[in-house]
């Protein structure tokens, strides 16, 4: 019996034939039938997510500003001039390793960030404790669920399911902009490489917006086509890709570190400043196996010539190419080829940028 | 509630073997087992005219999720393959228990089913699992 946390979709889940499995302590649907048809729903029509697990923290104050931008080691400020405006970012300990990827919205006088769920201790006890030395108050949101629609189709099907009060922003909305309309806010971001809206409702509303959608063709979709999805879309999962141990550098984050300007003294500059100068020895990178078979977490990564080794930190198979994929930390120095030690066999895998598919279209 | 079929012998790993009339047998995995796995993206076949042994394994069937050995219940020779599920390996989702079937045995000892177990008996190993 599942005793997790649940979301305010739950009821709908279980009476949608979701099977429901534990997610960092919460019941969420892993499937709803096929994890396959879901993916393809979402790369070809519009697929609907409850991501209501994942943690809101509200960030105001005087120094809500300064606050982040030596919390987070993406500037903030690139984000201030445009209402909405989202911001991907990591936010990093002393060491330089990666404490959580989250997204921050400008809500124009304070932000709004959103943090991963199995971090949610974690990550509220240290944003606490670095609001010490700021005017800054953070407050967490249980009181909002979370409904992604993503999809070529998504944001038509979405706005014809949306009140005309919330419909009536998502038009100005430009990829990775929010906007709030009464209690809602919706934003035109996604974790599947596909255009979308995610969009924050009061958990008593989650219930019919979701009924809502499902009668504009909206199909309900899984934690397993979430995963899918995401890797196929290059897109980092936090616990995988990366974790404390980690540097953003090691971790195909480097474009997310804004070192302009120099002043700004972010938690973990100096310790990658440092891993700058000493040279970095691993990267994230993208693996295809074209072949019969399935990449997965953990196996063993060989390089010809070299003697360190590398891992798989994701693997699996993805539906829109037809074969596996991967995103492993290897050594800086690969090629074009490695071999990855699988059930007892080195198979030969090839080495691409750890991005595989884009608006539907595969890129490799 | 999974699908179980009364005529046919089962082994605990999850498999199933049909007798058919003229003496062969059929394998495939349960409906089961196809639940627990998700969506199958690949299955591997022995060989046509290689030999199984009653127990060992005789190929694998991967998921998106987890890659699974499937073991033989009989021994024999490999007589036929499902070639469709190279094309179409969601057929195992679909039908495990018809259109699913991953290969036939000409088998050697029949009475080494005698010791596979029957519908019910698979049943309450499942629910021990």
């Amino acid at each position: 019996m599942l005793m997790g946390h649940k979301t305010a979709l739950y009821s709908t889940h279980q009476a949608g034939g979701g099977k429901l499995v534990d997610f960092g302590g919460w019941d969420m649907p892993l499937h709803y039938g096929s994890q396959m048809e879901e993916h393809h729903k979402v790369r070809q029509d519009a697929g609907m997510f409850d991501v209501s697990h994942m943690t809101i923290v509200d960030i105001q104050g005087t120094e809500a500003k300064a606050y982040l931008q030596k919390l987070l080691a993406n500037d903030v400020s690139r984000i201030e001039s445009i209402p909405g405006k989202a911001l991907y970012s990591a936010m990093l300990n002393e060491e330089g390793g990666v404490i959580d990827d989250l997204i921050v919205y400008n809500m124009e006088g304070w932000f709004r960030t959103v943090v991963n769920c199995g971090t949610r201790e974690k990550d509220l006890a240290w944003m606490n404790e670095q609001a010490a030395s700021f005017d800054v108050t953070i407050t967490e949101r249980q009181d909002l669920s979370i409904i992604a629609v993503q999809g070529p189709n998504a944001i038509t099907k979405a706005s014809a399911a949306l009140a005309s009060e919330q419909a009536a922003v998502v038009p100005e909305l430009s990829v990775f902009q929010g906007a709030s309309a009464g209690d809602w806010f919706i934003a035109r971001t996604g974790y599947t490489g596909e255009d979308g809206l995610e969009i924050m409702v009061p958990n008593a509303e989650a219930e019919g917006f979701w009924s809502a959608l499902s009668e504009q063709g909206v199909a309900p979709c899984g934690l397993a086509a979430r995963d899918t999805l995401r890797l196929e879309a290059g897109m980092n999962l936090y616990g995988n890709d990366m974790d404390d141990s980690v540097s953003p550098l090691a971790a195909n984050m480097g474009w997310t570190i804004a070192w302009e300007p120099k002043d700004r003294d972010f938690i973990g500059r100096a310790a990658l400043t440092q891993q700058k100068a000493d040279g970095i020895s691993e990267k994230l990178v993208g693996l295809v196996l074209e072949s019969k078979g399935v990449l997965r977490a953990h196996q063993k990564v060989i390089v010809e010539g070299l003697e360190q080794t590398g891992e798989i930190t994701s693997g699996t198979f993805s539906p829109t190419l037809g074969y596996s994929v991967a995103l492993a930390r290897v050594p800086a120095g690969i090629g074009e080829h490695c071999l990855v030690e699988m059930r007892n066999k080195q198979i030969p895998v090839k080495v691409v940028k750890p991005c595989f598919v884009r608006n539907g279209k595969p890129l490799i | 509630m999974s699908e179980l079929r009364s005529e046919l012998k089962y082994l605990s790993s999850h498999e199933w073997a049909r007798v058919e009339e003229d003496g062969t047998v059929t394998i495939g995995i349960t409906d089961h087992a196809q639940d627990s796995l998700g969506d199958v993206v690949y299955v591997e076949t022995p060989e046509v005219g290689s030999s199984v042994s009653a127990g060992e394994e005789a190929g694998v069937v991967e998921s998106v999720k987890a890659a699974s050995d499937i073991y033989s219940p009989v021994s024999g020779e490999v007589i036929a393959i499902n070639e469709a599920l190279e094309d179409a390996p969601e057929t195992v989702n679909e039908s495990p228990y018809d259109d699913g079937w991953f290969f036939k045995v000409k088998p050697s000892d029949l009475s080494e089913l005698d010791s596979a177990l029957d519908a019910d008996g698979y049943k309450a190993a499942c629910e021990e699992e």
